[in-house]
């Protein structure tokens, strides 16, 4: 079983180096700066050995975004979770992380086409899922159609 | 080799929308049910009769479905082709992948807009005479995902449908019963078409 790393040390740990990344911890997760998130996942990379990126998770709050990163190491067989606000809705910018795991890619696409939330330093944002000239983001709380399938209903 | 062009995907990307958004703007009304069929038997061409039934019975033993298995119902469809249900027994036993050797779409499975010019495509080029079946309540309207974003609620939006088989999915036994439908539909198709009455 893969051993769940404590937050509250993670945090510590990052802490160290980065005195104002840091938000808050849970048992399981830590919670930084949105404009930090590229230098902590960077540094935790290297200290903690997470080679993997498991998922990337965004989730609509109506007040805030948060994005969750599930990181995992396959050499030593723990995982930590990062989490991260985005409090702007019209235009939310977040630090991709392709750079540290090209796995990101195609799940900081998906959360780019149903959510809205661009990656700045992504190599190609746009939509993955749903067509080019498509009205609005899907998966936000606030999303309604017009009419079923954009469709006439019978 | 060199490649003159190259590949540009946001070009790919525009073409592909533009397609899209055409098509859910031209697919505001259904398409009325083919029911030309229903007329009485009085109305057929009587120096015709012979000729017409032995090419419609010529027909209606080799109509040779598409594949067209879009979500889940396409295993009750492979289930109905295999050896316990068997619809070889009417003649349909090949499923070609060319839609111009197909007379019949089977459509199974939930159509999303992205998929429905690829589905047009398909219907324009089958040659004369074509059927399409809508089998599954999610090809007939949407189902449980009638109210998505993505979902076209209803073929018969995008294609005459002539069969419509309800079921989540139908059972093997629903979908030959869709057969035997076509069937008789295919035995009073007529050569000449004639004007409609109203």
């Amino acid at each position: 079983m893969t051993k769940q790393l404590s937050g509250p040390e993670v945090a510590q740990q990052i802490g160290e180096k980065f005195p104002d990344a840091i938000t808050g911890s849970d048992e399981t997760a830590v919670f930084v700066r949105s404009e930090a998130l590229l230098e902590v996942a960077r540094f935790i990379k290297e200290s903690l050995d997470l080679d993997y990126l498991n998922s990337i998770t965004a989730v609509d709050y109506i007040d805030y975004f948060e994005l969750v990163y599930h990181l995992t190491s396959l050499e030593n067989n723990h995982s930590i979770i990062l989490k991260t606000k985005c409090d702007e809705r019209e235009n939310p910018i977040v630090p991709s992380v392709v750079s540290l795991w090209q796995g990101a890619d195609f799940q900081e696409r998906e959360i780019y086409d149903l959510m809205g939330i661009s990656f700045e330093g992504h190599p190609n944002m746009k939509r993955i899922f749903l067509w080019d000239g498509f009205q609005g983001h899907p998966l936000r709380k606030d999303f309604t159609l017009d009419v079923p399938g954009g469709g006439k209903a019978t | 080799m060199e490649i003159e062009k190259p590949y540009v995907s946001s070009e790919l990307d525009k073409a592909e929308g533009a397609e899209i958004e055409a098509l859910i703007a031209a697919s505001k009304e259904p398409y009325p049910d083919p029911v030309a069929w229903l007329d009485e038997e009085i109305k057929r061409n009587v120096l015709l009769t012979s000729t017409e039934h032995v090419i419609d019975w010529g027909k209606r033993y080799s109509v040779w479905p598409v594949l067209l298995g879009l979500a889940c119902c396409a295993f009750e469809m492979v289930a109905a082709a295999a050896s316990r249900f068997d619809f070889s027994r009417f003649g349909m036993e090949v499923f070609r992948f060319s839609p111009r050797q197909a007379d019949l779409m089977l459509v199974a499975g939930t159509l999303t807009w992205k998929m429905a010019p690829a589905l047009r495509r398909i219907y324009d080029q089958m040659a004369e005479p074509k059927w399409v079946i809508a089998m599954g309540t999610c090809t007939i309207s949407g189902g449980c995902f009638r109210g998505s974003y993505s979902v076209v609620p209803g073929l018969n939006l995008i294609v005459p449908v002539d069969v419509y088989i309800p079921g989540c999915p139908p059972r093997p036994e629903g979908l030959i019963h869709g057969f035997m439908e076509l069937h008789r539909k295919v035995l009073k198709d007529k050569l000449i078409k004639k004007e409609k009455d109203d």
